[in-house]
């Protein structure tokens, strides 16, 4: 499962509030999350995103809140997947579950704009443009085979339970 | 083994687990807030009919509470008629007050039990002696359809806390003081153990507050291994007891800061992000709005706290004092001991047990260019309402004497 986007590049600790304020959270409309994600941090996030981006940040991505609204707002948004130096694990956690791949490693090596290749589930994210693979932390199994099958949700549906 | 290690073992039917192993634990107690809407939604998409285990799971309505808009009123609406449906007897509506808060008082949450809410703040049933850790809604979905949940066991980080802490210095001058020289990313991934002289003699509401606060420096789980004063709490509100798993002697922690407490001053974190932690500032910072609430800063002792310092006196001119109970039994109790009386005679404003404005969603959010001096555990860029408001994290203490001054300034200085 190969995903491949150009890097939109922010700085430590990311919030769940800064990805999405908590006066946005009552929806159900994925579309509406979206529309008001990152809007806090950049005005423009949603248009460097789209056409498939790959969200890229240094530590302690999606710090705070537990709201699950945060990754899905981003994958809506059109992340293709987020590459950080670490994560709130609860942030961690949400995303796998969303089906949105998160990706440990150094983002000192990448720049605003280089295009990402990440196979899911494998211990390299490569960066095209500067001819570089970045180790990545190992992803626990379970958390492997759930973004291959999309998150929980079809997780579940195919094999009935953990 | 760790406390927290053989609480997950017994819940996951093994004798022995380690740091980094992944187990599938059956969950105690299940809770979901009404932030959490998806929760049904993703239930259903998960093909759920029936909840597992009714009497397992419970809602508390606090996060918008009394609902603010139609939305949220919709969306307790159909949070009331899932429970009723599903026969969820726990239901706590509005005016309940924070979940972490009723929870604790509701006899449901005792040492070696697991607890799993749709809040991050749910590290704060380690006071109790229990595992307690916050999840989404798909994780929580996953819970209500089979009962169960995959943890990864987490490595235990023990933070001590010596000496006596001076008159004027709460469990939060404490805590921040801690997360300012560690830093919010810390304990990410880890659990957080609390011991020392100065946890030992802590009241039970003050270690709810450095258990709440762990997730400040990223925890998955907190912990205060229980004791007498543990017990008297939990017989309080109707804990039935249960064996109590303690930690084995020689358990290796992942590491361990030792932190002296005896001269500790009042702590703040300066605004915009919580590990950005000074004594008060030195220069003059006027404050629109205080706020002493949540699950972090609303107990009893909190708001006797303030009423003490504001007793027969006046809210400066000009600054606003919001004062939110963190439990309906809370409010209940500071009623009958005259805290709340006192506190509007002084200008205090009253609000329902809940998250307040915490969140930003509602009950005293910030305009631009305002500054606020808050309780709570939370000072992201926006988190009270505009990105451009100042908020700045201390103790009730030091709230309560800045909304007396109109100026951040410590209880110790006046």
């Amino acid at each position: 499962m190969k995903l491949q986007g150009h890097a939109v590049k922010y700085g430590d600790n990311i919030s769940t509030d800064l990805i999405i304020a908590g006066k946005h959270t009552k929806t159900l409309n994925v579309r509406d999350l979206a529309d008001h994600a990152m809007e806090d941090l950049d005005p423009s996030f949603g248009e460097k995103i789209s056409g498939g981006g790959v969200l890229v940040a240094g530590t302690y991505f999606g710090c705070g809140s537990s709201r699950e609204q945060a990754p899905v707002a981003l994958k809506e948004a059109g992340v293709l997947f987020i590459a950080a130096k670490t994560f709130s694990r609860i942030f961690y956690r949400n995303a796998v579950n969303i089906g949105l791949a998160v990706v440990e490693c150094d983002t000192d090596a990448i720049d605003e704009g280089d295009i990402l290749e990440y196979d899911v589930g494998s211990d390299m994210l490569k960066n095209m443009t500067r001819y570089r693979e970045l180790a990545v932390t190992p992803l626990p199994e379970i958390m492997v085979e759930i973004l291959k099958e999309g998150g929980v949700v079809p997780y579940i549906k195919k094999h009935g339970g953990f | 083994m760790h406390a927290l290690e053989k609480t997950l073992a017994r819940a996951s039917g093994k004798t022995q687990v380690s740091a980094g192993e992944i187990v599938l634990a059956e969950v105690d107690l299940a809770e979901v807030n009404d932030l959490y809407l998806q929760v049904i939604k993703s239930f259903r998409e998960l093909g759920g009919e029936k909840v597992r285990h009714p009497e397992k799971t419970s809602f508390v309505f606090d996060h918008y509470s009394p609902a603010p808009t139609i939305k949220a009123a919709d969306n307790h609406k159909k949070m009331r008629e899932f429970c009723a449906g599903q026969g969820i007897p726990h239901l706590f509506d509005i005016g309940e007050g924070v979940c972490h808060q009723v929870l604790t008082e509701s006899g449901m949450v005792g040492p070696g039990t697991i607890v799993v809410e749709t809040d991050s703040h749910t590290t704060t049933m380690g006071a109790l002696g229990a595992f307690g850790t916050g999840v989404g809604a798909t994780d929580m979905a996953t819970i209500l359809i089979t009962g169960k949940l995959w943890f990864k066991v987490p490595r235990v980080m023990n933070i001590v806390f010596e000496g006596t802490p001076p008159k004027g210095v709460m469990a939060k001058d404490m805590i921040l003081h801690a997360i300012g020289d560690l830093r919010q990313d810390a304990a990410i991934y880890k659990a957080v153990e609390f011991s020392g002289g100065a946890v030992r003699e802590m009241a039970q509401e003050e270690r709810f507050v450095l258990c709440n606060m762990a997730v400040e420096m990223g925890a998955k789980a907190a912990f205060i291994a229980p004791d007498g004063t543990t017990l008297e709490y939990l017989s309080r509100y109707g804990w039935k007891g249960g064996e109590i798993p303690a930690t084995d002697p020689g358990y290796e922690y992942d590491s361990v800061v030792r932190y002296d407490v005896s001269s500790l001053t009042p702590r703040v974190a300066l605004p915009g992000s919580v590990d950005a932690v000074s004594a008060i500032p030195g220069e003059k910072i006027t404050v629109d709005q205080v706020f002493l609430g949540t699950c972090t800063g609303g107990r009893l002792n909190d708001i006797r706290t303030a009423a003490e310092i504001l007793a027969g006196k006046r809210v400066a001119p000009g600054t606003r004092f919001v004062v939110i109970p963190a439990s309906r039994r809370i409010f209940q109790d500071a009623l009958l001991a005259g805290y709340i009386e006192t506190l509007v005679n002084a200008g205090a404003v009253l609000s329902t047990p809940g998250c307040g404005p915490c969140l930003g969603a509602h009950e005293g959010i910030l305009a631009p260019g305002e500054t606020c001096v808050t309780t709570s555990s939370r000072n992201f860029p926006g988190r009270m309402g505009s990105t451009e408001a100042d908020i700045y994290i201390a103790s009730p203490a030091t709230a309560a004497a800045t909304a007396l001054m109109g100026r951040l300034c410590g209880a110790d200085s006046l």
